[in-house]
């Protein structure tokens, strides 16, 4: 008897939770490393097309985004559901875009500034019609490399039928 | 003396988890994982001024694809679908029409193009085409243009063309690109269904 009643009398010990810390730093480190900023909220909504010869786009800072898609809808009793451009944070017209262009240029540093790349990230039920006044209004801002940002499809088949 | 003695306290760093957490979560919902992928292209250069004399391509160097508001295609006069472009279009580009072209194995169809140097791919949309069907179209072309670029790799290098390292085999990567030099032109989109 007596030796059951010692082992009742011991607490449970606390369980050590000292290397917590550092499992969390570690989580933390890997996010803060791999991580990019969100820079814009995006107000239109964009599904992007999907592709199989795509490549990576290397060097985000010589990266300028140009998104165009129907606005999302929160934003549809304000601007209507018709494919509309979004550059930085807000809604634009097409005009901005050779202003728009420029302005990113100027930003970037003299020796980046001839890589700089212009990223299209559009809906894929746009018309080419908006994509086409882009594509102009960029010649005439002379930012010539583009990337129609696109998916990698799970099924390449998919490619082919027609709901896609 | 009494007060040396004593053993200086240990800090307590129960909390720095919590700490460490909030800040795992600030990263975690501000982060955004997708790399960004895409069909790299380049435009041509603004002009002001209408060229007066077009450099002339005979006709059967140009590959002509419509891609109408509909999203159909009309290949070389001849409705196709998007899964058939591919293929048509490596038959074009190797089809070595005046036999200069040594590594071809094109079926040297006279209507066809001459050598890969000379043939072109001419594309015009709608500007009621959807951005998904030209997106696709592009693939398809591109598609094209690595796919004989591959098959090229292969006889000539015995590896793969697409699995190269863009700074060690720059050289080769040269030469394949040479032997298939990619020319797709776009016309201004037609304005027809818009």
């Amino acid at each position: 008897m007596a030796v059951i009643k010692k082992k009742k009398d011991k607490a449970l010990p606390a369980v050590n939770t000292s290397a917590l810390p550092d499992i969390v730093f570690m989580l933390l480190f890997f996010f803060m490393v791999a991580t990019v900023m969100r820079e814009v909220d995006l107000k239109v909504s964009v599904n992007k097309p999907q592709a199989t010869e795509i490549q990576k786009l290397e060097r985000k800072s010589l990266v300028t985004y140009i998104y165009a898609g129907s606005p999302r809808a929160k934003f549809q009793d304000k601007f209507g559901r018709s494919p509309r451009i979004q550059l930085n944070d807000a809604f634009a017209t097409i005009d901005d875009v050779q202003s728009f262009v420029v302005q990113e240029r100027e930003k970037k540093s003299e020796e980046d500034r001839p890589m700089m790349t212009m990223s299209i990230k559009a809906d894929k039920s746009v018309k080419m019609g908006l994509i086409s006044d882009i594509k102009l209004q960029l010649r005439k801002a002379q930012a010539l490399k583009i990337n129609y940002s696109s998916l990698q499809p799970k099924d390449v088949d998919a490619l082919y039928s027609s709901e896609n | 003396m009494a007060r040396n003695k004593r053993a200086i306290p240990e800090i307590n760093a129960g909390s720095m988890a919590d700490i460490a957490f909030l800040l795992l979560i600030f990263y975690l919902v501000t982060t955004t994982m997708d790399t960004d992928k895409g069909i790299n292209r380049k435009l041509p250069p603004w002009d002001e001024e209408i060229i007066e004399d077009p450099p002339i391509i005979k006709e059967r160097n140009i590959f002509t694809v419509l891609v109408n508001s509909n999203d159909q295609l009309l290949v070389e006069d001849e409705y196709i679908e998007i899964s058939q472009l591919r293929e048509k279009a490596m038959e074009f580009i190797d089809n070595n029409g005046d036999g200069s072209c040594t590594y071809c194995k094109g079926f040297k169809i006279p209507t066809s193009a001459d050598n890969p140097d000379k043939a072109v791919i001419s594309l015009q949309n709608d500007r009621g085409t959807s951005y998904g069907m030209y997106v696709k179209v592009q693939n398809e072309l591109v598609a094209a243009y690595e796919d004989l670029r591959e098959k090229y790799a292969e006889e000539e290098y015995g590896k793969s063309y697409r699995g190269m390292d863009p700074k060690e085999d720059k050289d080769i990567i040269k030469e394949i690109k040479t032997a298939y030099p990619q020319k797709i032109s776009e016309a201004e989109p037609l304005n027809i269904g818009g």
